[in-house]
């Protein structure tokens, strides 16, 4: 992975600095609250409903295990003995004191790691497929790109105050996105164009929230050389251009609907023309010196064998069960990439505990060269596993509580922190997760429906992605009472797709019964167990759902539209 | 009035003329874009040095004859408006402005450094704000990654 030069580690020491110092003015009085915010938040520094939060970056979710220990220390140290992974390939900290926060920096910047640019309204951390450098889909590796854009976008002096947070994702998988790029301000894929040149597709104005809209192609070939200067001149019409006046149509999908994508376009053209120069120009030399970091481990050569499916059809039922649901096909023969499910029963979904973060550290330092990788699902990845070590590793994953078997399954849900720690929320949704999770955890019927995406938001805000879950679920405020929108026909990949909303709102003791009526009627009605439930709701559309949710598909009884 | 120009606090010898007010018997006057605009040719006959204060939704083309200005200042209704980093840049990149460009509005020590490197080389900082520790400010943060007007070449021209 990525060292950081004396260069790169400059940066981020001047960076805890410069903090310290904020927060000593800020605790004088010499700088208002009103004034510390955007300084706080672009350092990571939330304020929640009880307490800060600080949200420390991963880029591209990509950590060492002795990142990985780290944040066990800080979660241990200055924090409840826990970190929470987010949809962004981040963790939080739920319980941070303002005064021990430039002590936490110091600590994060000492393994090449920092808060920079985790909130404000400023360029955010770059995701990426979680399965990058491994995939056997995966065209090119996009973690040097995204690395070149961490520096880019780090510091960045003219667009520290975009009308709105801005996110970038990238995937190098075109036929397979991981990474959910329609869904961000700027995605990136690369692609290969009919001369058989890599360059990178541009997509623009997709995003979630209040709005969610599909992000448009705004490039379909950007050679390589061009991704700075023709994402700076993407951020520089968005900056003057993107609305200040209300921070709901501040986003830059509001931008590119308002303008249509080919006034968006020529805009974005004409300032490229005017704004790039040689110097911008990426060098082939820089390319080279960053994939070095992203080369291959040292694999050993192993023969091309079975062996996953020789688990999974073996005797042990409860390994091959996660074999077959949390292991993923690797690019090297002899070889596997092992999602390590974060979402066990009775716990937040993303919670981890430093026990458990120093465990995966000392198990990535075994099975995986000492990497492990956070995905936008809540989840962890071990990279590199030898497929011939999967029963050894399940058994010490199970004694960390960490075996489930339920990757891309209905207990493995997303979802935002709710009313249990955010001030915006109208309704609890980790409680509601737990809740699904305590009612589906029967593996016959997990791996018989087969995946789904469950993904709930405690208000429209939309930080649990519930428009791209095949179920989507919306905390919603009637009269005073928490209730829940229902949403089916989400997804965040290349068939991508905004959930809609079934019928009318869901009580509380409502919404997991109609979850389950959803499921129970979708294995009713699959065409064979291959048809997968996002395909069925196309394929029926939603009245026999509404059947079975409200007893009848008509708009007088199901309500909604 | 003090100001910090060039990284240094010096007396600002510019006196800002709001729209309607009276202009200065002589002396260097900023005055609106609009009345600039408007009065340009009896400005810059008057006098001999003439500032141009330029609302955050205005680009550097919205100002005639830019050549002959002697000082943009570029307004920040809020310190979170960033519009004027973007306007600086283009100033300086690609019209070649080689007057003083002048932040001003709500401009905070926590800014300067930035704003520094979009271009800009004069502040007036918000009333009330200490301008001598100010001053440490353009020394933070002292590695950079990108291209910018301080330096044209991004990182790996330099690493
Ligand atoms: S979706 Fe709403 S409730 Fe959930 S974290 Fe975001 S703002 Fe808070």
């Amino acid at each position: 992975m990525y060292q950081y030069d004396d260069y790169d580690r400059r940066i981020i020491v001047e960076r805890a600095q410069q903090f310290r110092g904020q927060v000593a003015r800020r605790l004088t009085g010499e700088i208002t609250e009103e004034e510390f915010k955007p300084l706080r938040l672009q350092n990571g520094l939330y304020m929640q409903l009880h307490a800060y939060m600080l949200r420390v970056a991963i880029p591209y979710g990509l950590l060492s295990s002795t990142q990985v220990r780290k944040l066990a220390h800080i979660a241990r140290t200055y924090d409840r003995g826990y970190g929470h992974l987010t949809t962004r390939q981040n963790i939080q900290y739920n319980w941070p004191k303002l005064t021990d926060v430039p002590a936490i920096l110091d600590e994060l910047a000492s393994v090449e790691m920092h808060a920079v640019q985790t909130s404000g309204n400023c360029v955010r951390n770059i995701t990426a497929d979680h399965f990058a450098g491994i995939a056997r889909d995966e065209l090119e590796d996009p973690r040097p790109y995204c690395e070149i854009l961490r520096q880019w976008s780090t510091f960045h002096p003219e667009f520290a105050h975009l009308p709105r947070k801005f996110k970038i994702a990238m995937t190098g998988a075109p036929g397979n996105d991981r990474a959910a790029v329609r869904f961000h301000d700027i995605g990136v894929r690369i692609v290969e164009n009919a001369q058989g040149e890599r360059g990178f597709e541009v997509l623009v104005g997709g995003g979630m929230g209040r709005t969610p809209l599909i992000g448009e192609v705004i490039r379909e070939f950007l050679p390589k050389p061009h991704l700075l200067s023709y994402i700076e001149s993407i951020l520089r019409v968005y900056n003057l251009h993107g609305r200040r006046d209300n921070k709901y149509k501040a986003r830059i999908k509001i931008l590119v609907s308002a303008l249509g994508i080919d006034e968006f376009r020529r805009r974005v053209d004409e300032d490229w023309e005017a704004s790039r120069t040689p110097a911008l120009e990426l060098p082939d030399a820089e390319v080279a010196r960053v994939s070095a970091f992203f080369a291959p481990p040292p694999y050993q050569v192993l023969p091309a064998d079975d062996q996953v499916g020789v688990i999974q059809l073996g005797r042990d039922r409860v390994l091959g069960n996660w074999v077959s649901n949390n292991v993923d096909a690797h690019k090297v023969p002899g070889y596997s990439a092992v999602v390590i499910s974060v979402k066990q029963p009775g716990i937040p979904p993303g919670d981890v505990s430093d026990t458990q973060l120093d465990a995966i550290a000392d198990i990535a330092d075994r099975y995986s060269f000492g990497h492990v990788v956070v995905t936008h699902t809540q989840n962890l990845v071990l990279p590199d596993v030898r497929t011939s070590e999967l029963p050894r590793l399940h058994a010490e994953l199970r004694a960390l509580d960490l075996g489930e078997a339920n990757a891309n399954k209905i207990t493995d849900v997303i979802t935002c922190p709710g009313l249990d720690y955010c001030d915006l929320a109208n309704a609890r949704s980790i409680p509601l997760s737990l809740e699904i999770a305590a009612r589906f955890d029967r593996v016959d019927y997990l791996n018989d429906v087969g995946d789904v995406s469950i993904k709930i938001s405690g208000c429209i805000n939309a930080c649990g992605h519930h428009h791209v879950g095949n179920i989507g679920i919306l905390g919603i405020d009637k009269r005073g009472e928490e209730f829940y929108q229902l949403m089916l026909g989400g997804s965040p990949g290349n068939d991508a797709s905004i959930g809609k909303i079934l019928g009318r709102a869901l009580a509380q003791d409502e919404i997991v019964d109609a979850v389950e009526k959803v499921l129970d009627r979708y294995l009713e009605i699959r065409e064979s167990p291959d048809e997968r439930f996002l395909d069925a709701v196309r394929r029926v559309g939603f009245d026999p759902f509404k059947v079975a949710v409200y007893g009848s598909a008509d708009p007088l009884d199901a309500g909604g539209d | 009035m003090q100001i910090i120009r060039d990284r240094a606090i010096v007396d600002d010898d510019f006196v800002h003329v709001p729209d309607g007010a009276e202009l200065p018997e002589a002396g260097k006057p900023i005055v609106t874009l609009a009345h600039y605009a408007r009065a340009r040719e009896t400005l810059l006959a008057r006098y001999p040095t003439v500032g141009v204060r330029v609302p955050s939704d205005k680009l550097p083309t919205d100002i005639p004859e830019l050549a002959r200005v002697a000082l943009v200042a570029i307004e920040f209704p809020k310190f979170t408006d960033g519009r004027g980093y973007t306007v600086g840049r283009m100033l300086r990149e690609r019209h070649a402005f080689r007057g003083e460009l002048r932040a001003v509005g709500w401009v905070l020590r926590d800014q300067l450094r930035y704003l520094e490197r979009c271009g800009f080389n004069a502040f007036e900082l918000k009333p009330g704000k200490p301008l001598e520790s100010a001053l440490e400010a353009f020394d933070e943060l002292a590695g950079t990654y990108q291209a910018a007007v301080d330096d044209p070449r991004p990182i790996y021209r330099r690493r």
